[in-house]
């Protein structure tokens, strides 16, 4: 069991000043490249900025409905994504934009998407949380908690029946390991000897519930032991410690043909969404989510400061050029034209038949 | 032309349909070493192997979901769901993603999937397991929703469910299952492409004096109603629907129009049932034709009893319908009988 955070034993009540508490294990930055290094961080930053924008577009009512932001979690994000190899699959919930662009989705399609324009990656269709991109493997954002597991699963069964040797990515937040559908999928990813990992985020708080109030079992990690499923815990904060261990275990599922569970502890900067004051959190709580001490940007930025990878200069520099391309996206979003009323009918069926009804809400019946 | 059961018009289909191509497997309860709770899948793993031929945990929400999953990249799994009952545990997988996930990702993705599960009463199973509740799919835009009330229909139908790229909710009855009819030379040959038109009813038998509407085992009831009524001199139009979603209004219209009467028969539930909307896009295609009220025959508004007399006396039969079709003639002083 490599669990990079070490949790202390205790009670469930316990976990948060043990989460304070924690130092960084981390390793270092070890012998990777410092341009693999300083790329990371330039994508954390990205999501970083591209969530911060998307915020201020949905406070300016240019984003409509709901909308979930990566902030405080890029370290994950990032991790996550860099780990998976290009024709590997991912399916993820509704907090999905920072995957949808770590898995290689067009940013301006992204940002297009949220703004419900016909260049979205859906074609204004999904919005914020149904981001999808067959070409990048990128298989979805789900609304509804866990309905992305059994799909993911059956992804993975694809896999296995046509003797492939990709794996599937199945990211979800910490309240999802309580629904049915967990039960379901991880035993049938078992019994089945499907490649897939399970990544659990665990930012603490489904919604405003803890993780302490809805799990019997808080560590979310040993919930796979009562489907045989190895999982580790790693520190979400660190984005090579995400990356290795995600790295190890994907590729376990791809050679073992086997699943896999992963949980990251990360932290939700803000509310779970951005109308979400997060009241429920205590002032204690919120400082946690919000401290420096947290932030995997500035954790990761200090470490390539120390190690003489990242001048003052370079992390304006970065801060400048993405800053550039996530206006650029915003600007491509708003000139991007909503999508033709016309084609309003183009996306019920796949396979075309007679008789379908295609009635705007005026038409007498007899019109279609 | 032979003359074969509704479940061996099923099963040869089936079998054709995996022979011709490798991407169709069949998933569900009891199907592979138990050979189909309805023995539909009898003989399947035998040849096909335990890769294609998926027995599942009693998990209907993961299996369906997996199935979902496997049909977004290419496969096209077959589920079999004991028994429509138990869709009600998989409904947020087939309403939510399998209906929604061609749409809400702009067309980039489809699901070509089948589900095949039995429902109806008749059969003593109590209230929950005698209901009939396709209304919930046949309300759903993206859900494709048929109902074949012989094995002809049955067969042609499961063919064209197969190779179609949406999900398909595949609505068998319990009461058909042993029912016989005619069905085409080479039905069961790989090669068949006896494929079924998805979305069109039919006029299964022509009447001049009132039609009559029903789909799966009503339809046939409503052909048992027709030949009795016929020897009263009673001649009656029968529609099949077929298929639920998308809904073949024109057929039915079309048929109303030239009777200038209707009934509508169902074994489901009256209020909001499919009955409703029939009746609905009777009134709005063909209203000046009408010479009297749309009538509609369905099941007792009861959770469904065990005991017989009761249960029989909540179903739609053969006698309450020409009830309901002389009553509504001599409503309009068509000369009955």
């Amino acid at each position: 069991m490599a669990d990079t955070a070490k949790p202390k034993g205790g009670t469930a009540r316990a976990s948060a000043s043990r989460r304070r508490g924690r130092k960084d294990t981390s390793p270092g930055l070890g012998d990777e490249k410092p341009e693999v290094l300083l790329d990371y961080y330039r994508q954390m930053v990205f999501v970083r900025q591209f969530e911060q924008r998307t915020g201020q577009a949905y406070t300016q009512a240019r984003i409509g409905g709901y909308c979930h932001l990566n902030l405080g979690e890029e370290a994950t994000v990032v991790g996550l994504m860099t780990a998976l190899q290009e024709r590997d699959y991912l399916f993820t919930n509704y907090r999905d934009h920072g995957y949808a662009i770590g898995k290689g989705m067009d940013p301006k399609r992204v940002m297009a998407e949220l703004y419900g324009r016909s260049d979205g990656v859906s074609k204004g269709w999904g919005g914020s949380m149904h981001m999808y991109d067959t070409e990048t493997r990128m298989l979805g954002g789900y609304g509804i908690v866990g309905g992305q597991l059994p799909l993911a699963t059956g992804a993975a069964l694809a896999i296995s029946y046509r003797g492939g040797d990709e794996v599937v990515m199945c990211q979800m937040g910490d309240g999802t390991t309580n629904i049915g559908a967990w039960h379901e999928s991880l035993n049938i990813a078992k019994l089945w000897n499907l490649p897939i990992v399970f990544v659990v985020i665990n930012n603490f708080t489904g919604m405003g519930t803890t993780v302490e109030m809805s799990s019997a079992e808080p560590d979310l990690y040993k919930r796979g032991a009562a489907f045989r499923i190895e999982g580790e815990r790693v520190d979400g904060r660190d984005v090579l410690a995400v990356r290795d261990t995600a790295s190890r275990l994907i590729e376990r599922a791809r050679t073992e043909q086997t699943p896999f569970l992963l949980e990251a502890w990360s932290y939700r900067q803000k509310g779970h969404s951005v109308v979400d004051p997060a009241k429920y959190r205590t002032e204690e709580q919120r400082d946690e989510a919000r401290s420096e001490e947290n932030d995997p940007i500035r954790i990761f930025g200090e470490k390539l400061a120390k190690a003489g990878l990242l001048t003052d200069e370079q992390r304006d520099e970065i801060n400048a050029s993405v800053k550039a391309e996530v206006a650029e996206a915003a600007d491509f979003a708003e000139n991007s034209p909503h999508p033709d009323v016309s084609t309003l009918f183009d996306y019920t069926y796949a396979s075309p038949v007679p008789n379908e009804s295609r009635r705007m809400p005026a038409d007498p019946v007899f019109a279609e | 032309m032979s003359v074969i059961t509704y479940r061996q018009a099923l099963r040869d289909t089936l079998r054709a349909e995996m022979v011709r191509d490798e991407n169709v497997l069949v998933m569900g309860e009891e199907i592979g070493v138990f050979e189909g709770s309805y023995k539909i899948t009898e003989g399947l793993l035998k040849e096909f192997g335990p890769r294609r031929v998926k027995d599942t945990p009693i998990a209907e929400e993961g299996f369906v979901g997996a199935a979902i999953g496997a049909a977004m990249l290419g496969l096209r799994p077959v589920v079999e769901l004991m028994t429509i009952n138990f869709s009600l545990i998989a409904i947020d997988q087939i309403i939510n993603h399998a209906a929604k996930i061609y749409g809400m990702f702009g067309g980039q993705t489809s699901v070509p999937m089948v589900i095949r599960t039995p429902g109806g009463g008749g059969q003593q199973l109590g209230a929950t397991h005698s209901q009939n509740i396709e209304l919930f799919y046949s309300f759903i835009p993206g859900l494709k929703v048929m109902a074949p009330s012989t094995p002809a229909e049955a067969s042609s139908m499961l063919r064209a469910a197969i190779r179609d790229d949406d999900p398909v909710l595949f609505l068998e009855n319990l009461g058909l299952y042993n029912s016989k009819g005619e069905v085409p030379e080479g039905y069961a040959e790989p090669s068949n492409d006896n494929v079924a038109t998805i979305g069109r009813a039919g006029v299964t038998r022509e009447g001049s004096d009132i039609t009559l509407i029903g789909y799966s085992r009503m339809a046939m009831v409503a052909t048992q109603v027709a030949e009795k009524l016929a020897e009263e001199d009673i001649s009656v139009e029968v529609v099949d629907l077929r298929s639920l979603r998308p809904l073949d209004r024109q057929t039915f219209v079309d048929s109303v129009k030239k009777t200038g009467a209707a009934v509508i028969c169902e074994d489901d539930w009256l209020t909001y049932g499919i009955g409703a909307e029939i009746a609905a896009s009777i009134q709005e295609g063909a209203f000046d034709y009408l010479d009297a009220p749309v009538r509609r025959v369905a099941m007792a508004e009861v959770p469904m009893p065990y005991a017989k007399p009761l249960e029989t006396a909540a179903l739609p039969s053969v006698e309450s319908i020409s009830t309901a079709i002389k009553e509504t003639l001599s409503a309009v002083g068509k000369r009955v009988g």
